[in-house]
């Protein structure tokens, strides 16, 4: 069995591998393999999987990639992600993918979809809508068409989706969904053993390769992680919120440890824990992934809350489940969902007695200094004032 | 060296249309500031994807937080508030708007004119068009603690209206909307008043399209941006669907038909502008704050804008869409869908692209609204294309809507000359 450090060796690799050389390598490997590539937020990839396509996370280019062409297409006060997508879509990088999908989370994405449409008019690309209604006669009854048209555009695929290909991946999505909440549920019980940049590493790998290969990864992972003897610090645990699109760069992740925080929750990559319950494989499967989504979908700020009692109080259950003393938003800079949301999410803390801090990043963050100085001077107030 | 900036001059002048639109746009702050009274009960909404023909028939009135922005920031009110909503934990980045609305409502929500905005007692979530919405509306009732309707309008992402998103829109009118009008206002939805209303529309509809194609005509008789705001008003809010915007389209048209008979051009705040230079398509809405610093920038160097994307986020009729009371919900639906910042980047290319052969505009101008992702993220590929088909140049401008610290008069102004000068030298080129 590969040990801890040979498996986020090779999670390691494939995060800095902005080439994508593992999915090149799977679309290499048999004659009619396809690729498609999603932003972040929710795209149903059970239906790209049934389709015999691998689903391709695209996350921007991170602090690594220089953004020169990228620049020239948006304003700088306009997030970083699009750029980078625009870059490594300008520089090739992404030339291997065979279509490309624009979840709803926000207008930049909205916008780039088309953007994409006008620069690549020969490669698939559609804006993937999901609903804002959650009454199965009727945002339910849009988005089994919505995924109905999703099904049939996948035919690029040459290969027809029956129902019974789609309970297969269903079953095994439910089952990645399955061991990634079993991941975060092993760094919240022993977070000393399992270090939330070891954690994003395992579960950004589930962007880049076969599902298969991944829920594989992530048992290995809990396997080796557990044996392990590794000392335990003093430190204040945290939930991290706001980062669910433009990710922070590994090393903001890493300071917030090093000044003192366990992160024992967070929200990056949702997509891979997007249901919080299994999706079930009997009946109709196209029904049984738009009810799934309408009922037992995470709470995020592109998805509407219709109930006013309940906004926010996912945050304040995550901290109380996980046995959070605090909350750290961080949020990318001009990002519109995740700072709009902030000061109603501030209130609910607030009102729940859980102390919060806030800060801005950028994918290409360079100075950790003033995050790390933040973040340890919240974890010392927590420790001292709890 | 560019010239100084000159302030204009405080002598307004201002055409019949002009008085009258404004007395309309008061009268519907007069109404919400007059509801203790008059016992009416109070809709918030926005502009694009408004359903105000709908919400006419529970006897509700309306209240447009983007319209008390741009109200404020024409006033030079908005600064103030955006600063006391910044102390309130917003973000500096994000949407000045929703922030000019916060700030407003923490400063005690005195509107514009001086009068009180009532509280909502719904609040219409038309979500078309601008993902900002759904925030902005989740903010108020977190505050409010009141009704809301969430109205999902479909983005239309692969440039096409189909039926499954028709249909999507009116179920959520019958499932959603329409129940929590009647619950709050307690009036029986009767569909026949809402059909009397959507034929008043389509026929303001009629006349504000003939208003906004008269810019075809040389010299144009309109400015279609910094004029073209004004007759928006009516049509974008309280007013569309009523007798009073039919008969306030006409008295515009009417206008408008004088002044092309004439040979006049646009009116603007100092008098009719005499010497059609430039013809521009703008793209963005505009600037606030400074509205009239920046429009001087045009009629100074005789700019006249013919047609512009902005004077379409409450619809695009030009291009043959009108209110059809045969079909009433499927017709608001399509309202909604069909509405500028909800159509996709290669539509929205398309339509500056027509603009420009259609109105034989000189060139493209982009107003980039920093806080506005839904407009912006994207503008700078759009000017890249429609410079490419047209072979026109084209330029780009960054200021904010409402928020004075963005709108820097010197650059902006740096950039308008060099960007007539250009225009110029194409004309030479190609002469
Ligand atoms: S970081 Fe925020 S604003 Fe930028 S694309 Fe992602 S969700 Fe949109
Ligand atoms: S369209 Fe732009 S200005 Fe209007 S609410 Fe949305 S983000 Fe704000």
């Amino acid at each position: 069995m590969a040990t801890r450090e040979e498996i986020t060796d090779r999670c390691q690799a494939l995060y800095d591998d902005l080439t994508f050389t593992a999915a090149r390598e799977w679309k290499a490997a048999k004659d009619g393999r396809h690729v498609i590539g999603f932003m972040p937020m929710y795209v149903p990839r059970e239906l790209i999987h049934a389709a015999g396509m691998m689903a391709l996370g695209i996350l921007g280019g991170g602090d690594n990639l220089e953004v020169i062409q990228g620049d020239a297409y948006y304003q700088s006060y306009i997030c970083r992600i699009p750029r980078s997508t625009i870059e490594l879509l300008l520089t090739d990088r992404l030339d291997f993918v065979d279509g490309m999908l624009f979840p709803s989370i926000c207008d930049v994405i909205r916008n780039l979809s088309g953007m994409w449409k006008l620069l690549r008019p020969d490669v698939y690309s559609h804006y993937f809508d999901v609903p804002q209604n959650y009454d199965r006669e009727v945002g339910g009854e849009f988005y089994i068409h919505e995924l109905g048209v999703l099904k049939e555009d996948l035919k690029i695929s040459g290969r027809k989706i029956t129902d019974d290909d789609l309970r297969n991946s269903i079953a095994l999505y439910n089952e990645s969904r399955r061991l990634t909440r079993e991941l975060y549920q092993f760094r919240a019980d022993k977070p000393w053993l399992a270090p939330s940049s070891e954690v994003y590493l395992i579960n950004r790998a589930g962007m880049l390769i076969p599902p298969e290969d991944h829920n594989q990864l992530i048992k290995d992972y809990i396997a080796a992680a557990s044996e392990e003897d590794r000392p335990k610090r003093d430190n204040s645990r945290v939930v991290i919120s706001g980062s669910f699109c433009e990710q922070p760069p590994l090393n903001l992740i890493k300071s917030i440890e090093m000044s003192g925080c366990y992160v024992v929750d967070d929200d990056y990559m949702l997509v891979n824990r997007w249901f919080t319950k299994e999706v079930p494989t009997d009946g109709d499967p196209l029904k049984a992934l738009s009810y799934t989504f309408l009922e037992a979908s995470v709470k995020m700020p592109s998805c509407f809350e219709p109930d006013e009692d309940n906004k926010g109080q996912f945050l304040v259950d995550s901290v109380r489940e996980n046995n959070a003393e605090g909350v750290i938003f961080a949020a990318t800079s001009f990002c519109d969902p995740a700072l709009l949301e902030r000061p109603i999410l501030q209130d609910v803390l607030n009102d729940a007695d859980i102390p919060h801090i806030s800060f801005k990043y950028a994918e290409n963050t360079g100075q950790m200094q003033p995050i790390r100085e933040q973040a340890g001077t919240f974890a010392d107030s927590i420790k001292l004032w709890s | 060296m560019s010239a100084p900036i000159r302030k204009p001059s405080t002598d307004v002048q201002k055409d019949a249309s002009m008085a009258k639109q404004k007395a309309m746009i008061d009268s519907n702050f007069d109404r919400l500031g007059n509801v203790k009274n008059s016992g009416e009960k109070v809709s918030y909404t926005f502009v694009p994807g408004n359903l105000n023909e709908l919400i006419m028939c529970f006897d509700m009135v309306g209240n447009y937080p983007e319209i008390n922005a741009i109200q404020n920031g024409l006033r030079k009110k908005s600064g103030g508030m955006i600063m006391e909503a910044e102390k309130w934990g917003h973000s500096e980045d994000v949407c000045t708007y929703v922030k000019t609305d916060i700030g407003m409502m923490r400063k005690g929500n005195i509107g514009p004119t001086g009068q009180p905005i009532p509280e909502p007692d719904i609040l219409m979530l038309s979500y078309t068009g601008c993902y900002t919405f759904l925030k902005w509306f989740e903010l108020l009732r977190h505050e409010y603690k009141c009704e809301t309707a969430m109205l999902h309008v479909p983005y239309t992402g692969d440039g096409k209206i189909t039926k499954s998103m028709v249909d999507y829109v009116v179920k959520q009118l019958k499932t959603e909307v329409i129940p929590k009008y009647e619950k709050i206002s307690g009036v029986k939805f009767d569909i026949d008043r809402l059909r009397e209303n959507l034929a008043n529309s389509a026929k303001a509809e009629d006349d504000f399209v003939w208003v906004l194609e008269s810019a075809k005509n040389k010299p144009s008789p309109i400015d279609a941006y910094f004029g073209g705001i004004y007759y928006i008003g009516p049509i974008f809010t309280a007013f569309r669907g009523t007798e009073l915007a039919v008969d306030y389209y006409k008295t515009l048209r009417s206008e408008i038909e004088e002044r092309i008979r004439k040979g006049q051009g646009p009116i603007t705040p100092e008098g009719e502008m005499k010497n059609e230079k430039y013809r521009i398509v703008t793209e963005g809405p505009p600037n606030y704050t400074s509205m009239r610093d920046f429009w001087k920038m045009f009629y100074d160097e005789g700019a006249v804008v013919v047609a512009s994307t902005y004077t379409k986020v409450g619809g695009t009729y030009d291009f043959g869409f009108r209110h059809d009371p045969s079909r009433p919900l499927e017709s608001l639906a399509e309202y909604c869908m069909h509405c500028y910042t909800n159509r996709n980047l290669p539509e929205r290319t398309r339509m500056l692209e027509s603009y420009i052969n259609d109105y034989e505009a000189d060139g493209l101008l982009i107003n980039s609204i920093k806080s506005c992702n839904s407009f912006a993220a994207g503008e700078l590929m759009m000017m890249r294309e429609v410079e490419k088909r047209t072979g026109k140049p084209a330029a780009f401008v960054e200021t904010d809507l409402v928020d004075p610290r963005y709108f820097s008069a010197a650059n902006v102004k740096n950039r308008l000359e060099s960007y007539f000068q250009m225009i110029d030298q194409k004309r030479r080129a190609g002469a």
